[in-house]
């Protein structure tokens, strides 16, 4: 009768009850699995951005809004991909731009193109407007960043919310604002002020907000490393949405001469 | 009927002994009972023109359309029960979605018909469900392909077509569509010419009112599936009831 064991080593008086002192833990109970984490259990989430995209920025004028941002893909500090357009015409009453980890911006993409169809097919002729979608953004955004697996990107909405320009911000935490004047990344830095002095010093026109753009785009280029002379523009007016062909810009180095390192 | 008292009806997944499946084509009789739907395949696109019956002046106009955008590139008109259709056309734009997330690319109509004829098909296989009361047509038009069309019967079968006709009326306006010629035909010709043949099949004696229901998909449109606009509607229907008029005249003229 081995499998009583013997007197030295005697069977298990009762097996499958509560262990002493524990209460008992039914089979595939939530709480019996929440205990004994083994390494495997810890997910790794996305800690950082791996193709990444640099500044989008984006103006408000009288008549609509514009939407800028190079077509440079980074992979660290590597210039990779040269053509990663980032801006994405919606609808006709949205201009959508991104900046940060390009797969990321690519996912919530499809996403959007399918959510536009999906508004198609129902066929009541009503469009998403600006607001909607960058409230939507703030929640697809915010919620990811809750779960420690945020989308790295900051996105900027354009578009015409009833008549009015309406531009917004959403950034990789979900944290949303709207302002006249928008950029993120570098640009925060370099371009918001350059951005919000033309503001201060009256109301633009599409022309004054596009040279403004490009003037911005260039300033850019020339200060961040991971800027692309190659770029797209969006405007957004009551008319519609056009996405300008990648426009080239032309830098001028001859200044170059007067920078010295030490 | 052959098939009453026999017992051989009662069951979708059961054969009779002249290997017939009758609950498959009842689901048929319930599409014939439907208002005329008709296809139209032209030179460089495809039109859909529905005789949708309005059984009661209570309802809104517009109400209950039987045309639907199934993706940016596809529309469906629908013939037979209402509510069957809407799952089909609900299952043909999941199966578009599914696709475009797949592939990144819009659904071929070859493939999405393949897979909504075998999920009809498959409600053709058990005795606890019962097959779909309802045909549909699908079409689209694509740069590299041109114009295509296919019908689905509620047996699961589909073909492509030139011309097509479902429900009631669909002897007459085969007839009518045999007469065109298809090929050499524009979209905005065929609207003219699907509007006026669904006046003409349409029976004012047992149908009083109905609503016309037209959509396009070609090369004018992008590729994009969309009802016609307002005026070319309104224009294409003041035509068909002229050409109707002028019938009636002649007939009396006869007399």
């Amino acid at each position: 009768m081995a499998f009583m064991g013997d007197i030295m080593n005697p069977a298990p008086l009762w097996q499958n009850g509560p262990s002493p002192g524990a209460f008992y833990n039914f089979p595939g109970n939530s709480s019996s699995l929440a205990s004994n984490h083994t390494p495997q259990d810890f997910k790794a989430h996305s800690a950082s951005p791996i193709t990444t995209t640099t500044t989008v920025i984006g103006v408000k004028f009288d008549k609509g809004c514009v939407i800028a941002g190079d077509t440079l893909g980074s992979y660290g500090s590597l210039a990779r991909f040269r053509d990663c357009p980032r801006v994405m015409k919606v609808n006709d009453l949205i201009l959508l731009g991104s900046g940060g980890d390009y797969a990321d911006f690519q996912y919530l993409k499809d996403i959007i193109t399918q959510k536009i169809i999906d508004e198609k097919c129902i066929g009541d002729g009503l469009q998403l407007k600006p607001r909607s979608l960058h409230c939507w953004l703030t929640r697809v955004l915010y919620n990811k960043r809750s779960k420690m697996d945020p989308l790295w990107n900051s996105y900027v909405v354009a578009g015409i919310q009833d008549g009015e320009p309406f531009l917004g911000a959403v950034d990789k935490l979900g944290t949303a604002y709207e302002d006249a004047a928008i950029a993120n990344g570098l640009g925060a830095y370099m371009a918001t002020p350059l951005l919000r002095d033309a503001l201060e010093k009256g109301p633009l026109d599409q022309e004054a907000a596009l040279a403004l753009v490009r003037k911005c785009m260039k300033v850019l280029y020339y200060r961040d490393a991971r800027a692309f002379q190659r770029y797209q523009i969006g405007v957004v007016t009551a008319e519609g949405v056009t996405v300008h062909d990648t426009e080239e810009l032309q830098p001028d180095w001859s200044l170059a001469h007067m920078i010295h390192m030490k | 009927m052959s098939s009453i008292g026999t017992g051989y009806d009662l069951s979708a997944s059961q054969f009779s002994p002249d290997g017939r499946v009758f609950q498959v084509e009842y689901a048929a009789k319930a599409v014939e009972n439907s208002g005329t739907v008709i296809g139209l395949r032209g030179k460089d696109g495809v039109v859909f023109a529905v005789e949708k019956l309005v059984t009661s002046k209570l309802y809104e106009p517009g109400a209950n359309k039987r045309i639907f955008h199934v993706d940016e590139h596809v529309g469906m008109a629908v013939a037979g029960l209402i509510s069957d259709a809407r799952q089909i056309v609900e299952t043909a734009r999941s199966e578009a979605s599914n696709y475009r997330s797949q592939y990144g690319t819009h659904v071929p109509l070859k493939y999405l018909n393949e897979r909504v004829s075998m999920y009809m098909h498959a409600y053709t296989l058990y005795s606890a469900v019962r097959p779909y009361g309802c045909s549909v047509v699908m079409g689209t038009w694509t740069d590299y392909e041109g114009p295509q069309m296919y019908m689905l019967d509620p047996s699961g079968v589909s073909f492509s077509y030139f011309g097509c006709a479902v429900g009631k009326a669909k002897q007459a306006a085969k007839t009518e569509i045999e007469k065109l010629k298809l090929a050499d035909m524009t979209v905005k010709d065929l609207v003219k010419e699907a509007a006026r043949i669904i006046y003409l099949v349409h029976d004012e004696l047992k149908d009083k009112q109905f609503e016309l229901e037209l959509s396009w998909v070609s090369k004018d449109t992008k590729g994009r599936h969309q009802i016609v606009p307002r005026e070319l509607a309104a224009e294409a229907e003041n035509l068909a009831k002229q050409a109707l008029a002028d019938i009636e005249d002649s007939d009396e003229g006869d007399m």
